[in-house]
């Protein structure tokens, strides 16, 4: 798999030339001046507007709904109910690969979470349907819920996130405990938290001469194009996806849910193009969320205050029907050095939606806990929190012992504390004060995060011109992807990025993978490196065969990339244009191919993880118990940064997320 | 949404008219109404616009000093200009609230009746006695944190959401109604029912009636120089109240004169203090008299839920409020308004 190594470096790229640059987003002006097209604002002829009728209890059975009442208001054209929904070729209830999560298109009449889809009203104005779903006015015959993680006998998951293990050991942690010359024990609770993106979850759909075109916000163009074929039978190539524009994911678009199909499946039914959008309020049940963890945390220090055993134990939720288990423990396979590690999970089934990813499963409810609990071993140890942290530094990755592909989170502290002002900390709790005898505190906590990737594809096509057309599936949350993307791709043809015309946001292009786990550019990028490549080889395979160029027998190899024009690498005072090269060789256009992908190798040999580490002031009203967070500096080592303007951002959003899992 | 008849007035005459039949709504803002109607939790069958009529949105002082605030008149415009100068404690509570865009669009009249935020109330699936009289109320029991522990009734445990109307309270502000039956006055302190067996009535306006305008007294701006709102809640901003204080306090010779309490998210009224204030007159406005005012404020608290936390905060919102109003109005408004964390000194 030689050309995906993540060291592939053509000579032809220059880090720096277009990729380094702190570019505005190229899509800024349309947002802003309201042209930029999100799924919903899609109205083609012959719009009807669906609207879901969603379940108020939490479990039980729809036993009546008065769809005559509701076809009798005027505009409604039809109700769909699991007596008319169009059949699909999938069993919504079968989970046949990980990523194809049950999902609730009313097959029948259980309620088995509180907003479920019970009936979708179609109707030729938004108010209509409204009012139509209003008057179905469903009648239940409701089971008791369980609601919370005591409701319901616990057991061990088969599996965390997607496939790993529910536990993991390393070392004797009991006897490390026994060992011990200090231990704590600590309880963490984080609540269940509801994806919220600024766009709902929508879909424009419509069936055209037996074609299936769909807009919709999506993390995953090809997988849901993919999906949508097979459960209507279609040739893939039948369906298009478009999601030029996301209103934010946060991990909750890259899956097909029930509600976007119930779009679709209301298309078919009609035979006119719909449009659902979710409400606000439906948001919470059948698009995932977070669930709910408690997690206990047990550490043993020795007398110099090194861990001897670090035991993360996580009780969560899944749905009463599916499995997605929240991997909070798994953070402790990463962060601190300790001779004996001990990760564990227990689940309970609740009657709510099925969790899904939210912004670092796992990582994010893992270190809420595991940080606290290493403060406190900090102060019961009189130790100052960073240099507590210092102290028990993971110099390999702990639980597998390999080295870092890189880790320079020991930098991230020393810039944060210094940026921050961190020295002179008092250690003892309730020292600090401001002007106003408001209690000022200070706190670190570590970010990490693994640095993946997926299997990606890219095409690069060198127009006769010299200009160049660069395709990949890019979805762009929000997060810049089109724009970083864009300046990779600029560099990979080696043209400025004027002179390329990116093309993403379509399932029909080249399938850069899913928008997910921080891995797009990464995958995305390295795809779009390598068809620039790829193109760039042919281009100077034809030059340097033709006796009439100043790069005749140079050789491929000797022949490099610059500005849009190919010189050689020993003179680069001797080459000409891409344009001349094809124009001689009566060439109208060079398409490349490129693929991207995780080198198998690497990943044997290394840990791989972004890391950061971040400060924050927070000030308390010591009567009023009202709490601001003051200051927060954060330090981060995340690769090679493409799009620092984008990339100090996405940073910012992470640490707000952070506040707002602590504060709200 | 149900659909519904549609008017745009121009005169009060008009809208009064239009107003007047069962059920019918005026619409100005529309930031509090439509969101119901979006939400099924208002039906009603005739939305009369107001928005454009005549002469609603002035601010005007009278030769007598009392100063005339239209219906029509923007929040935000309460927040500026020489009118923040000569009332800030209405400054600084209009800002504590909303969100500058909300704060364009809302009317003074509009926030005046703007319904609770009871969760219980918003969401058409739960009872409440205030939706569907009879019901039933689905808050007692529920989640408690924002109810009231004023004031409140087995039929229904809701809070009035305003800031602005805590300072109006305060300050003993007059609504001016035009109707059917001609034109009224009513101190707010009298304008809002308590819930009792009728929390359906909310107000003591009638079918067709609309509020035309709120009127300050002459005596109001008496307090600009010793007057703060302060406003406790789950997030510094875009939060509604857990509890919160308009204080208001005239000085003399070192002492307190003449001193004005409301409260606010306590109860389904703005809740003036008067046994709290008569307890401060002639007192040193020291922290023992604002303790002491504020258990006075409380005395008949209750919690009607897991919120007993709330007597406890409200009572403390109390003794900032007045500790801060002594202190003096600062000469700019704070960094964040009606917030211990604002520059306290201004």
């Amino acid at each position: 798999m030689a050309e995906f190594a993540l060291n592939a470096n053509p000579a032809h790229t220059r880090h720096g030339s277009n990729s380094g640059q702190a570019l505005t987003r190229l899509e800024g002006p349309l947002k802003v001046t309201g042209r930029a097209t999100y799924a919903a604002d899609n109205h083609p002829p012959g719009l009807l507007h669906a609207v879901m009728a969603v379940a108020t209890i939490s479990r039980g059975r729809v036993a009546f709904l008065d769809v005559a009442a509701a076809k009798a208001h005027p505009g409604v054209v039809e109700v769909m109910t699991s007596a008319n929904r169009p059949p699909i070729r999938v069993d919504p209830d079968l989970r046949d690969q990980p990523f194809n999560f049950k999902i609730d298109v009313l097959q029948n009449d259980r309620v088995r979470y509180a907003n479920q889809p019970i009936a979708v009203v179609i109707a030729e104005t938004l108010e209509a349907a409204t009012e139509g779903a209003a008057l179905l006015s469903p009648r239940y015959e409701p089971d008791v819920p369980r609601a919370h993680l005591d409701a319901a006998e616990s057991y061990t998951p088969p599996m965390v996130g997607i496939g790993n293990p529910a536990i993991v050991n390393k070392g004797d942690v009991e006897a490390g405990l026994s060992a011990a010359a200090r231990t704590i024990e600590a309880t963490y609770e984080t609540p269940a938290q509801y994806h919220n993106a600024m766009e709902p979850h929508a879909i424009v759909a419509a069936f055209e001469g037996g074609k299936l075109k769909i807009d919709m916000p999506s993390q995953g163009l090809v997988f849901s194009a993919r999906r949508f074929a097979q459960i209507f039978g279609l040739p893939p190539e039948d369906v298009l996806v478009r999601s030029p524009y996301l209103g934010g994911g946060f991990g909750s678009k890259g899956l097909i849910n029930g509600p976007v199909l119930l779009g679709a499946l209301a298309a078919k039914l009609v035979g006119r193009p719909i449009k659902l959008v979710a409400t606000r309020a439906q948001l919470y049940g059948p698009f995932g969320h977070r669930p709910p963890t408690r997690q206990k945390l047990r550490l043993g220090v020795d007398a110099g205050g090194r861990l001897t055993a670090l035991a993360h134990h996580t009780k969560t939720s899944t749905s009463s029907f599916d499995d997605f288990y929240e991997p909070a423990s798994d953070i402790s396979h990463t962060l601190y050095a300790s001779p004996a590690i001990s990760t564990s999970h227990e689940a309970v089934r609740l009657d709510t939606g099925t969790p899904l990813f939210m912004r670092a499963p796992g990582e994010a409810t893992g270190s809420i806990a595991l940080e606290s609990a290493i403060d406190e071993m900090a102060h019961a140890q009189g130790m100052d929190p960073l240099e507590f942290r210092l102290l028990n530094y993971a110099e390999t990755e702990p639980i597998s012992g390999k080295p870092f592909s890189s880790k320079a989170l020991r930098e991230c502290f020393a810039k944060g504390a210094q940026a921050f002002g961190w020295a002179g900390r008092p250690l003892q709790s309730r020292q600090m004060r401001d002007e106003n005898g408001l209690l000022v505190g200070w706190g670190l906590g570590v970010a990490t995060f693994p640095a993946l990737m997926f299997q990606g594809a890219a095409r690069a096509v060198l127009k006769a011109d010299g200009s160049g057309v660069m395709e990949a599936t890019g979805h762009d949350m929000g997060q810049g992807a089109w724009t970083a993307l864009a300046q990779i791709a600029a560099d990979a043809l080696a043209l400025p990025i004027e002179r390329i015309e990116f093309r993403s946001g379509t399932s029909d292009l080249p399938d850069a993978g899913l928008a997910g786990g921080s891995a797009h550019t990464a995958t995305a990028g390295l795809a779009l490196h390598n068809a620039g490549g790829d193109a760039i080889a042919k281009l100077a395979d034809m030059a340097t065969a033709d006796p009439k160029s100043p790069l005749y027998g140079a050789g491929n190899a000797g022949v490099i990339a610059r500005d849009g024009r190919l010189v050689r690498r020993d003179d680069e005072a001797r080459g000409e244009t891409y344009a001349e090269i094809m124009a001689r060789a009566g060439v109208a256009e060079i398409v490349g191919e490129g693929k991207s992908g995780a080198d198998p190798a690497m990943q044997a040999q290394y840990a791989m993880h972004a890391h950061g580490a971040v400060f924050a002031e927070v000030k308390v009203d010591p009567d009023l118990g009202m709490v601001r967070t003051t200051r927060l500096v954060g330090a981060f080592a995340a690769g090679r940064i493409i799009n620092p303007r984008l990339v100090e951002s996405q940073y910012f959003g992470g640490m707000i997320w952070g506040i707002s899992f602590a504060l709200h | 949404m149900n659909a519904f008849e549609f008017v745009r007035a121009s005169t009060v005459a008009e809208a009064i008219a239009a107003g007047s039949s069962p059920g019918a709504a005026f619409l100005a803002g529309g930031t509090n109404l439509v969101d119901l109607m979006k939400g099924a939790v208002s039906r009603p069958p005739k939305l009369v616009d107001i928005g454009s009529v005549e002469g609603l949105d002035a601010i005007e002082t009278r030769p007598d000093g009392a100063v005339r605030i239209g219906a029509l008149v923007a929040n935000s415009e309460l927040a500026r200009g020489p009118f923040a100068a000569r009332f800030p404690l209405i400054a600084e509570a209009v800002l504590s609230g909303a969100s500058p865009q909300l704060r364009n669009a809302a009317t003074v009249g509009g926030n005046l009746m703007q319904r609770t935020r009871c969760a219980y109330f918003f969401d058409a699936a739960s009872a409440c006695n205030k939706r569907t009289p009879g019901a039933g109320c689905d808050a007692i029991g529920g989640e408690a944190r924002t109810q009231a522990i004023l004031g409140w009734s087995e039929h229904c445990v809701a809070t009035h959401p305003s800031d602005l109307c805590v300072a109006l309270a305060a300050l003993s502000a007059i609504v001016e109604i035009d109707g059917p039956s001609g034109r009224r006055e009513i101190p707010i302190n009298s304008f809002y029912r308590l819930p009792g067996d009728t929390p359906e009535r909310e107000s003591e306006l009638a079918q067709g009636e609309l509020i035309v305008a709120v009127r300050l007294p002459a005596g109001a701006a008496a307090f600009a120089g010793h007057s703060r709102y302060v406003k406790a809640r789950d997030r510094i901003s875009y939060a509604f109240a857990l509890a919160s204080c308009a204080a208001a306090l005239r000085l003399e010779n070192g002492l307190i004169t003449e001193a004005s309490i409301a409260l606010g998210g306590v109860a389904a009224k703005p809740w003036r203090a008067e046994a709290a204030e008569a307890a401060l007159a002639g007192a040193k406005p020291e922290d023992a008299a604002f303790t002491a005012a504020a258990a006075v404020a409380l005395a008949d608290a209750k919690p009607s839920g897991d919120n007993a936390f709330k007597i406890e905060l409200a009572r403390r919102v109390v003794v900032r409020a007045l500790r801060l109003a002594a202190a003096g109005t600062p000469k700019s408004m704070p960094a964040l308004p009606a917030s211990p964390f604002g520059d306290i000194s201004g």
